[in-house]
């Protein structure tokens, strides 16, 4: 059964705070990854790769690089569940 | 220009921090135990114990420091963190802060989880982090980070030596005139099933699987080889003027560092110990001492049955008939052998005994090997007062000799 956005803004907000130590509730719809939540390229990579084996998607690396908003993201992945 | 220690951290098998770790080495505890990891017996590993840092990283550090920092550099950023608060955070120029710190073997259990990795999972699940943090350099890069050092931030890797050529390296760094403090150590993290098979293999290792506390036994006659252990030292070197000038709380001088090579044979101590001796003398030399002035020493000691044979005969040469009345402590016996951490453990244990006047004890000495007549003190003893030197020796693979030589601070 696909996840609601709301699902997967919750899961991707655990993925986020165990690779950073950032509150869940820090994670936002309207943050971008690199100016709002300071992740870097490499805790990028990693929420990733761990996002596709949480939500059970592919994300290929050529899409990693539009996934500038916590939006962006869930978008991605409730779309393509 | 004289260089002062004025901060001391560790991690190890006796305790999570320095205190804990030389209460209990003078309690004549032992920090080796038998490991319950499942992989002992899955995989059959013939020695089936260590020395296990007391306290786990993990109760340490935050999470995410924990996944972006091999095991080796947890370490290495516990005991420095440790040594940097305990020197008083001083306040420095970060162009004038450098790290000397090491590492014997480097992120061992990142390079090797990652390849199972890559063989169960594929090539996009092997962690991004999995270069930086497999790096030797890496547990230097991590204090670097931490501590905003911009001075340069080095590793020198020669095996079980490593930490104390650190030692030995920030005494140029400081004597350069370009920086003035400098933190120095070494770490390691190998308990892990592959650098256990293979130390196993070349048998340097003690098989004493049924009573792990004995095992490591320097000096005695029944010694069948080193136990290995994990954990990290770390101290805090600075000239003595900007130690004064910031009101410092000193512990000793770190007065002399030298490094030689064998070019004898790649694992075997050389017989003769002319390497060893070398490195003595030349400490011994830059600290403007005679042998005469060494009351106590930290020997390398692993219990190996030719390598504390062959660390008294490079001793003999050097000291002669003033050997006998040297106060020599092989701290190994409680600690197990760091590797490249075992040098920052036993000069933060050095400087620990000229600054409480007390050698520490040998644990397992039941009958001590005619062939290697030390005093070695098996039961903490006081050290003479007035003006006393010290060394700590340390041996590698590779034929490395390093040793490290402080002066207590009056």
């Amino acid at each position: 059964m696909a996840l609601s956005k709301d699902e997967v803004l919750a899961g991707l907000a655990e993925l986020v705070n165990e690779e950073t130590g950032l509150a869940t509730d820090s994670v936002q719809m309207d943050k971008s990854f690199s100016d709002d939540l300071d992740i870097d390229s490499i805790s990028m990579m990693t929420i990733v790769v761990n996002a596709e084996d949480k939500f059970g998607v592919k994300i290929p690396d050529e899409e990693v690089k539009n996934l500038v908003t916590v939006a962006d993201a869930v978008n991605y992945i409730a779309d393509n569940q | 220009m004289k260089i002062v220690v004025t901060g001391l951290g560790a991690t190890t098998p006796l305790g999570g921090d320095v205190r804990s770790t030389w209460n209990a080495l003078l309690a004549g505890k032992s920090g080796i135990s038998t490991l319950e990891q499942p992989w002992v017996a899955q995989y059959e590993i013939p020695v089936t114990f260590a020395g296990q840092a007391k306290v786990p990283a993990s109760e340490v550090l935050t999470p995410q420091e924990c996944k972006r920092l091999d095991p080796s550099s947890q370490f290495a950023l516990i005991a420095a963190r440790e040594a940097w608060a305990d020197a008083g955070a001083p306040s420095v120029e970060p162009e004038r802060l450098a790290v000397e710190f090491s590492t014997g073997i480097g992120g061992v259990w990142t390079l090797l989880d990652a390849f199972d990795t890559l063989k169960e999972r594929g090539p996009r699940r092997v962690l991004p982090m999995t270069v930086p943090m497999l790096m030797p350099n890496g547990p230097a890069a991590a204090i670097g980070m931490d501590l905003a050092a911009r001075g340069g931030v080095r590793t020198s890797v020669s095996a079980c030596a490593s930490s104390t050529e650190a030692i030995a390296n920030a005494i140029t760094r400081l004597q350069s005139g370009d920086i003035d403090i400098v933190v120095a150590g070494g770490c390691e993290a190998a308990i892990h099933p592959l650098p256990i098979a293979a130390f196993a293999a070349m048998h340097a290792t003690s098989r004493r699987n049924d009573e792990p506390e004995l095992a490591s036994r320097p000096y005695d006659v029944a010694r069948d080889g080193f136990v290995m252990g994990e954990g990290g030292g770390a101290m805090v070197l600075e000239t003595e003027e900007h130690a004064l000038a910031r009101g410092a709380k000193i512990y000793a001088y770190l007065v002399g560092g030298a490094v030689t090579s064998d070019a004898y044979h790649i694992t075997a101590p050389d017989p003769e110990g002319s390497g060893a001796a070398r490195a003595v003398l030349a400490a011994l030399k830059q600290a403007e001492a005679k042998p005469e002035d060494v009351l106590h020493i930290n020997a390398h000691a692993t219990s190996t049955p030719v390598g504390d044979i062959a660390e008294y005969t490079a001793l003999k040469r050097v000291f002669g008939d003033h050997l006998g009345k040297i106060a020599v402590s092989a701290t190994k016996a409680s600690t197990g052998h760091l590797l490249g951490g075992a040098g920052a453990i036993e000069a933060v244990f050095t400087v620990l005994a000229l600054k409480e006047r007390i050698a520490p004890p040998t644990i397992n000495l039941d009958n001590q090997d005619p062939e290697i007549p030390l005093d070695v003190v098996t039961s903490p003893r006081k050290l003479p007062d007035g003006p006393i030197l010290a060394i700590s020796n340390s041996f590698g693979f590779g034929g490395h000799n390093a040793v490290v030589a402080f002066r207590s601070y009056e």
